[in-house]
């Protein structure tokens, strides 16, 4: 099953793992030296990680540099700043029923 | 207008949730019935050019609303709220799903639960929006939202073909 990036955030370790990939692309024995973590524990981490497209592989020569892939999350921010204007917009609809409600009223 | 009322988005990414604050320049009934009552809901609940349309509503325990968001075009998508928890002009909670036009719903979907406070003839309303995959439901309403802007698209289209035409 493809990864949800909510359920790849939600781990503590996986939250780390990217923010240390925000300073600088990482082979996975750097990882497992940094977060004192067997390879095979790193390796889990990085796969959901690359399932939903939070960081992306680079191999130079023997090994695989990991890149975080800024895109993916920055998608998902603009979805989010639209559905901010849609409460607002929608909110400020319900003020002017509001006022014209009180008016009625009067 | 209201540019004195409090309106707050936030986004906790890893909870999974959406805080949303918002203050009301109107007493506590009136912004109550506003959220609670089917033809109120109708004429506010849908962002401009939207609109919504509610096929039926049963604002109790169990109960539910089953309504249509409409594109200017007329394309429609349908949610279902089931109510579970009512504290009269206090809090509600739903459930909200989409749905196709049978009410069969989409899951998993997200759980919706609304506070509401009045201070000096201001009513504040919390929201709070949980769901359980935040990025599902960024695919759900952008599918509806492409499917708008393609809408548009091929009336653009049209437009020039009637052009050259004329």
């Amino acid at each position: 099953m493809k990864q949800d990036i909510f359920q790849a955030i939600a781990d503590p370790t996986r939250r780390a793992i990217l923010t240390l990939l925000t300073i600088q692309a990482l082979t996975p024995n750097v990882m497992a030296e940094k977060f004192d973590m067997s390879r095979q524990a790193v390796s889990k981490h990085i796969k959901v990680l690359q399932e939903c497209e939070l960081i992306k592989p680079v191999p130079s020569g023997r090994e695989i540099h990991y890149y975080f892939n800024v895109k993916k999350m920055q998608e998902f921010d603009i979805w989010l700043a639209q559905l901010k204007q849609n409460w607002e917009t929608q909110f400020n609809q319900l003020d002017e029923l509001l006022s014209t409600i009180k008016e009625q009223k009067i | 207008m209201n540019n004195h009322l409090l309106f707050d988005f936030n986004v906790d990414k890893a909870a999974k949730t959406i805080f949303i604050t918002r203050e009301f320049n109107a007493g506590l009934s009136l912004v109550w019935d506003a959220f609670t009552k089917q033809e109120l809901l109708d004429r506010w609940a849908a962002p401009a050019p939207m609109r919504c349309k509610t096929k039926y509503m049963n604002f109790e325990v169990g109960g539910r609303r089953f309504y249509a968001m409409i594109s200017p075009e007329g394309q429609e998508r349908w949610v279902i709220q089931e109510y579970t928890s009512i504290t009269p002009k206090t809090n509600f909670k739903l459930h909200n799903a989409f749905a196709d036009q049978d009410e069969n719903p989409e899951l998993p979907g997200s759980e919706w639960d609304h506070n509401f406070s009045e201070q000096n003839g201001v009513t504040t309303v919390n929201i709070s929006i949980f769901n359980e995959s935040l990025e599902r439901m960024e695919k759900l309403s952008d599918g509806f939202r492409k499917g708008y802007i393609l809408m548009l698209e091929n009336l653009e289209e049209l437009f020039a073909t009637l052009a050259q035409e004329l």
